[in-house]
């Protein structure tokens, strides 16, 4: 690919800033943890049951974890009282989480076991659901030894294609899915319906409604996992699955995407505090050990960056996109993920009639590249300046898309031409994996012949952005990430420590707090 | 020259290719069967059926299993009479943002309040902040810009219960909600909502209630209660444009009515 020349003693600078940033955030997560945490924590274990309440399924993990916070008795962590139940009842963990959703029994009401044998057993559970993740883990990297995978970190083999699928319907996903793979499709992400990063559970089994995508479940990672190794192994190709895990369910959708062999999870703080407007605590909290379920299963995040692209000027706030990326590069690595794993989200987002825009957009997409080599970065398709005339709206993927291969981008997430208008219908992800198949494959070796001209526009706007991407590290380093992210420091978003959706669920970590997952995932 | 050329007959109007009247479309659909002669005969018959004639297929492509992909060129059979149409539109005249400005400081004194949110489930911030932010959208700077209107963007996912209260909180003249999403309708269902609380709250007739959003036009938000809808493309100071009108209309609707008032009164003689 193209190599751009940028300074790598202010990159490493950047690095050290972004570390300090992370640092007192990184104490935080320690000492905390958060109702979604103990749920995760539940289903690693096994529990995956909904109750009827209401005419509404309820999931049991809502269920127990909620009366054990409502008590207060949460700091001591979701296991402590579950474990010493099976103990106490000689349950399953299955039976016992109905039994205690149906307000059977009630966890707290046990007399209590000794605290040494609490502990052993749950480390044995832990370590059996562990066992669980790894087996999943090699069975998916099974599958991609014995079928065609061209996805490579680093971008060498060209970007792999990657779109979405949203029509609410599990079932009618899955037909436009195996259309998509049919057409050449690499990855396919399914959207999810639009409220659910704001609800506080997992709706449960099989769903054929949602606006504007469609509901994660267990049941449906599983429906779209089995079509689409189905549809692999008939034309003979690995295809990767996305979800989405953010949001205020966001350590369970690891959980599940980990158990359900998901490959990339779009995971990141930053995007629900700013644009879900979830608690900052609560999120970052959650960040970590979904992370470390992540980690552990190798799956690919994405964050979402590409997203402060679109509320704040694209062409002036470069920086600021990259500032988050060192910064979300440092929660990764405290999670304990290495490099490749981290899909980091920029965009092709730039007022298309701005003098030169290519040139600008080419130096941001090159030097994402360079200063993340090992990453598998992931760009986003212009959405801001799209508009009803979907011939035009394709041009300006077919200009994407040849940025995209020219700078090695890692994954591309495809346009649509009718990205203004509606989710995509069958037709326009066909012409959308056809614009970038011809792109990709005319282009292919391009990069590779190209050097930029020393001085020249490209190679100081790089210059610029790492200067400015400099100077915002070191004011958000100065005031700290909360200060800064209230005094609007990410896309023109303002949000508070202690405000947003969410906040009720951060608990303080009680001295004896019993959690084997954070010392073995 | 001109007799060269037919001129357009709007009586009959048609769609035009590179002949007057020539009534050329393009079309593009997806079948969900396999390509093959039979789709492509099930594609012109469809064609014929919605009014066409001289039915060229451009292209049929197997666009996966079972499905197949038309472009199609053909001739409209139908025509409308352009000078009969009538369309329901913003009434409003078109002001720039100092004009704007000038007529809310001199006619009416105090600074507007304006409300914008995105509501219900709806997370596509896009329109509203296009509207409402500082930086505006294609060079039209937004509702903030404003120096005598206190625009507010609440962003994304508002409750329209919520919404509400807080306009009267803050005692907003105008609340603006944008709707992107529109799945199974969700955004009409969304507005009638809104305007069901406005309604059960008792102020319907205290604001002015404005949708934008890709699926909404001026005669729908009608519909549904509002008092104007904008579609794509629509610039800061159209939004503005109307409000202010808007709002001089009921001013001056209320004076006149305590005027009348007063009249009636005094004949009374009782006024002291």
């Amino acid at each position: 690919m193209a190599h751009l020349q940028l300074d790598q003693v202010l990159v490493k600078q950047c690095r050290d800033l972004a570390q300090e940033i992370a640092k007192p955030v990184e104490k935080l997560i320690d000492s905390h943890t958060t109702v979604a945490i103990e749920r995760a924590t539940l289903r690693l274990i096994g529990v995956e049951g909904a109750t009827q309440s209401n005419s509404q399924w309820v999931p049991q993990v809502n269920l127990i974890v909620e009366e054990l916070r409502r008590e207060g008795v949460l700091g001591r962590g979701v296991l402590h009282w579950f474990v010493n139940g099976m103990i106490q009842t000689h349950l399953s963990a299955t039976e016992l989480a109905e039994a205690t959703a149906l307000n059977k029994i009630r966890l707290t009401t046990f007399s209590q076991a000794p605290a040494q044998e609490i502990q052993e057993k749950s480390y044995a559970l832990c370590q059996a659901a562990r066992t669980h993740l790894v087996a999943q883990r090699e069975i998916r990297d099974g599958l991609r030894a014995s079928l065609k995978d061209k996805f490579d970190p680093q971008g060498k083999s060209g970007p792999i294609l990657y779109v979405i699928v949203a029509t609410g319907n599990i079932f009618e996903d899955v037909i436009q899915a195996k259309a998509a793979v049919q057409a050449g499709a690499d990855a396919i992400a399914v959207i999810r319906s639009t409220a659910q990063s704001l609800l506080d559970f997992i709706p449960h089994g099989a769903t054929t409604e949602g606006f504007g995508g469609t509901y994660a479940t267990q049941e449906n990672f599983r429906i779209m996992r089995r079509a689409l190794d189905e549809e692999g192994h008939r034309i003979g190709r690995y295809i990767r699955l996305t979800n989405y895990c953010s949001g205020l369910c966001m350590p369970e959708i690891a959980a599940l995407g980990a158990m359900e062999r998901l490959d990339f999870l779009l995971n990141d703080a930053m995007y629900g505090i700013l644009f879900r407007d979830i608690n900052m605590k609560r999120t970052l909290i959650d960040q970590h050990f979904s992370r470390k379920i992540i980690a552990l299963s190798r799956i690919v995040i994405h964050t979402g960056e590409d997203n402060y692209l679109t509320t704040a000027d694209a062409v002036e706030n470069g920086h600021q996109v990259l500032a988050s990326q060192f910064i979300n590069e440092c929660f990764a690595r405290h999670a304990g993920m290495t490099e490749d794993l981290m899909g980091l989200g920029h965009a092709q987002e730039m007022d298309p009639e701005h003098p030169d825009v290519f040139l600008l957009e080419i130096a941001r997409a090159q030097m994402t590249r360079g200063i993340f080599p090992d990453a598998p970065i992931k760009f986003m398709p212009p959405t801001r300046f799209k508009c009803g005339d979907i011939f035009y709206s394709h041009l300006m993927d077919a200009m994407f898309n040849f940025v995209g291969v020219l700078t090695g981008q890692t994954i591309q997430l495809l346009g649509m031409p009718t990205e203004a208008m509606h989710t995509p219908l069958l037709q326009d992800r066909w012409m959308s994996i056809k614009n970038a198949r011809y792109i990709f494959n005319g282009a292919k070796s391009l990069g590779q012949e190209i050097e930029f001209k020393a001085g020249g526009v490209i190679e100081n706007w790089a210059a610029k952005v790492l200067n400015e991407t400099h100077t915002h590290l070191g004011m958000i380093q100065s005031k700290g990430l909360f200060k800064a992210i209230q005094e609007k420091a990410f896309a023109e978003v303002s949000r508070t420590e202690t405000g947003g959706k969410g906040h009720d669920g951060v608990v303080v970590r009680d001295p004896q707090y019993l959690n084997p997952f954070f010392e073995i995932l | 020259m001109s007799s060269q050329v037919a001129e357009v007959n709007l009586k009959k109007l048609r769609p035009y290719g590179d002949i007057m009247d020539d009534g050329t479309v393009q079309l593009a659909f997806t079948l969900p069967v396999e390509a093959s002669p039979e789709a492509r005969e099930a594609a012109v018959l469809l064609t014929q059926k919605m009014g066409f004639e001289q039915i060229k297929v451009a292209t049929m492509e197997k666009a996966a299993d079972g499905f197949s992909f038309f472009v199609i060129y053909a001739r409209l059979k139908h025509t409308v009479d352009f000078t009969q149409i009538k369309v329901l539109k913003v009434d409003a005249p078109k002001r720039a943002r100092d004009d704007i400005d000038e007529i809310i400081k001199t006619q009416i004194g105090r600074k507007l309040i304006v409300l914008g949110a995105c509501t219900g489930y709806d997370a596509h911030t896009v329109g509203i902040d296009a509207i409402m932010n500082m930086k505006g959208f294609a060079g039209d700077y937004g509702l903030e810009r404003y120096q005598w209107l206190d625009a507010r963007n609440l962003g994304a996912q508002v409750q329209s219960e919520e919404l509400l209260k807080m306009a009267v909180e803050v005692k907003a003249d105008a609340v603006l909600i944008s709707k992107v999403v529109s799945q199974h309708n969700i955004h009409i269902k969304d507005m009638k909502e809104l305007i069901q609380w406005a309604e059960k709250m008792g102020l319907k007739d205290q604001l002015i209630f404005v949708a934008g959003g890709p699926r909404v036009t001026h005669p729908m938000a009608l519909e549904c209660g509002f008092d104007a809808g904008f579609s794509v493309g629509t610039k800061p100071s159209d939004v503005a444009s109307y409000i202010v009108e808007e709002f001089l209309r009921r001013q001056t609707k209320r004076e006149l009515q305590a005027q009348a008032e007063l009249a009636k009164k005094s004949k009374k003689g009782d006024v002291s």
